[in-house]
């Protein structure tokens, strides 16, 4: 599995990063020295063994649904780069 | 009384319980030493205002009888947990003048124990990497350089401003994070005392996340017993996170009278690889020696998927961060640069707000959840890490702790290891397994 410019190129918009032409080539072969790295877990023999799923052996804890906080407009668009009439305002993306 | 800075932490404390000075002649050292040291780069945000104004709240609690543990001990935040109302920036240009509405949990309980806030101190970039190189802000020096050596070393990373700011006096101690190593490696770097503690004692709200299921909040100090002191206060159970944990807090100072007779302290064998400077070997082995003197016992044990640690935690990691990070769009903080559309803002966003290693983590992430791609990278790391949590379980049956070296090297100078992401990845083969 080598990583190519093309692909650069494809998880670069996955990942909504618009990473210049200049750059994917140094990052294909970045990319792929990571990879070949990772390759050794390969020789580790997991089968039958679960992947793991919570760091510590704890049950999640349960509350009741129930709303406990709100009226924060402002605050939750206090940072925004740009707010109208109360909303986050994004460039338009319906004609 | 420049002399205040050079006090402990638990000193400071009993000078200022003694009514020796004020916890605003304590607070003005501690100003004073920051502006003197700026050329380090320690502090991303110095908040002196503020720090006056708690230092006075302080006094005025101290002299109603309303002490907290804290009060009145001048200390300083990585700039990854967000303090409401001052600028926190994850050593991002991404989150460009963000200012928190509210206040991380652990900050919270700092402040209501009593201590003060110095400043928001330095960090790599989103807490990815190991010599706080990846700085948006600039790089932070190590206060501490070889003798006869003129060249400028890393303090570590990414808690690279914590680590140098409590080495340099700058602060009684500091907040860190760690994921895979950013505080251990950094307090190994610059002499100073830094605990991660277990996953869930201190809980992860309002602390900007990397790998969600790896992060921990810590704290550095001069000495084992100010670590102590702060991480007290630190820790405990929150609503607000779902993983901290629902077990007591001890009390940490009180346990270190405890002794370490009769303690089993493990030695794993895999630790002990080809080429470790002979330094970094007399290091651990004093460490040991140190042990045997106070009547503990020292055990051999083998931890033997320790190879592929950190292979798996450069899987993991940026897999968790490329979803975390995903929430930096240039819509609802930080920095926006405009597109043709909707997407193109995402894209032109991103890739002006992000440095170099964070897009480098951030594609990895990608990639290895990607469709097709995740069983193969994803999930067999997600595997050999429940190998990696066998082997320190069956470890702790047979001792009580785990003796190790911090680094496989010790500090290097800047710009040594920035060119090769996988050389500056192996510093952490021995914090990531924890």
């Amino acid at each position: 599995m080598t990583v190519d410019k093309a692909t650069v190129a494809r998880i670069a918009h996955l990942a909504r990063i618009a990473v210049p032409q200049a750059r994917q080539e140094p990052l294909a072969g970045d990319l792929n020295r990571i990879l070949q790295w990772v390759e050794q877990l390969n020789q580790v023999d997991t089968d039958n063994v679960l992947p793991m799923t919570s760091v510590a052996a704890m049950k999640m804890r349960w509350r009741a649904d129930e709303v406990t906080d709100g009226d924060r407009r402002a605050d939750v668009l206090a940072n925004a780069p740009l707010a109208e009439h109360g909303f986050f305002a994004v460039p338009k993306v319906i004609e | 009384m420049t002399g205040l800075t050079k006090l402990t932490l638990a000193a400071a404390r009993d000078g200022l319980a003694a009514g020796d000075f004020s916890a605003r002649e304590l607070t003005e050292a501690h100003l004073a030493a920051m502006a003197d040291a700026r050329a380090l780069g320690a502090f991303i945000t110095e908040t002196p205002e503020r720090a006056l104004e708690m230092a006075g709240a302080a006094d005025a609690a101290r002299a109603a009888g309303e002490a907290g543990p804290l009060c009145g001990l001048p200390i300083a935040v990585k700039d990854l947990f967000c303090t409401k109302g001052i600028l926190t920036t994850a050593g991002s240009h991404i989150l460009d003048g963000f200012t928190p509405p509210y206040e991380s949990t652990v900050t919270a309980n700092l402040w209501r124990d009593g201590a003060v806030l110095l400043g928001k101190l330095n960090l790599d970039e989103f807490a990815m990497g190991s010599s706080n190189e990846t700085s948006f802000f600039g790089p932070v020096e190590n206060p501490w350089r070889p003798k006869g050596d003129t060249r400028s070393f890393v303090p570590g990373g990414s808690s690279g401003g914590s680590a140098a700011a409590v080495a340099a006096h700058l602060a009684l101690a500091a907040t860190g994070t760690d994921t895979g190593g950013s505080i251990r490696q950094p307090a190994a770097f610059t002499g100073t005392v830094g605990i991660k503690p277990t996953y869930g004692r201190c809980s992860r709200w309002g602390i900007i996340a990397f790998a969600s299921s790896l992060d921990q909040a810590g704290v550095f100090g001069r000495t084992v017993r100010d670590a102590a002191i702060v991480l007290g206060s630190m820790a405990g159970l929150d609503a607000k996170d779902s993983t901290s944990a629902d077990i007591p807090v001890p009390d940490f100072e009180a346990a270190l009278d405890g002794g370490v007779k009769g303690l089993r302290v493990g030695v794993p064998r895999e630790y002990r690889r080809a080429g470790m400077p002979g330094e970094i070997a007399a290091l651990w082995e004093r460490g040991a020696a140190w042990f045997r003197e106070a009547g503990a016992e020292i055990v051999e044990i083998s931890l033997p998927h320790t190879d592929y640690a950190l292979a798996a935690y450069y899987i993991i990691a940026p897999a968790e961060a490329s979803s975390n990070l995903a929430r930096y769009d240039g819509v609802r903080y930080g920095l926006r640069v405009p597109g043709e559309d909707l997407i193109s803002m995402y894209e032109n966003t991103r890739v002006e707000g992000f440095g170099a290693e964070v897009t480098r983590r951030v594609l990895i992430g990608t990639y290895a959840l990607s469709a097709g791609y995740y069983d193969a990278y994803y999930l067999k790391a997600q595997k050999v890490r429940s190998l990696i949590a066998r082997d320190f379980e069956q470890a702790y049956e047979a001792v009580d702790v785990i003796l190790t070296p911090t680094t496989p090297t010790p500090a290097f100078a800047m710009g040594e290891k920035s060119d090769d992401p996988i050389a500056m990845y192996l510093n952490d083969v021995f914090t990531v397994p924890a």
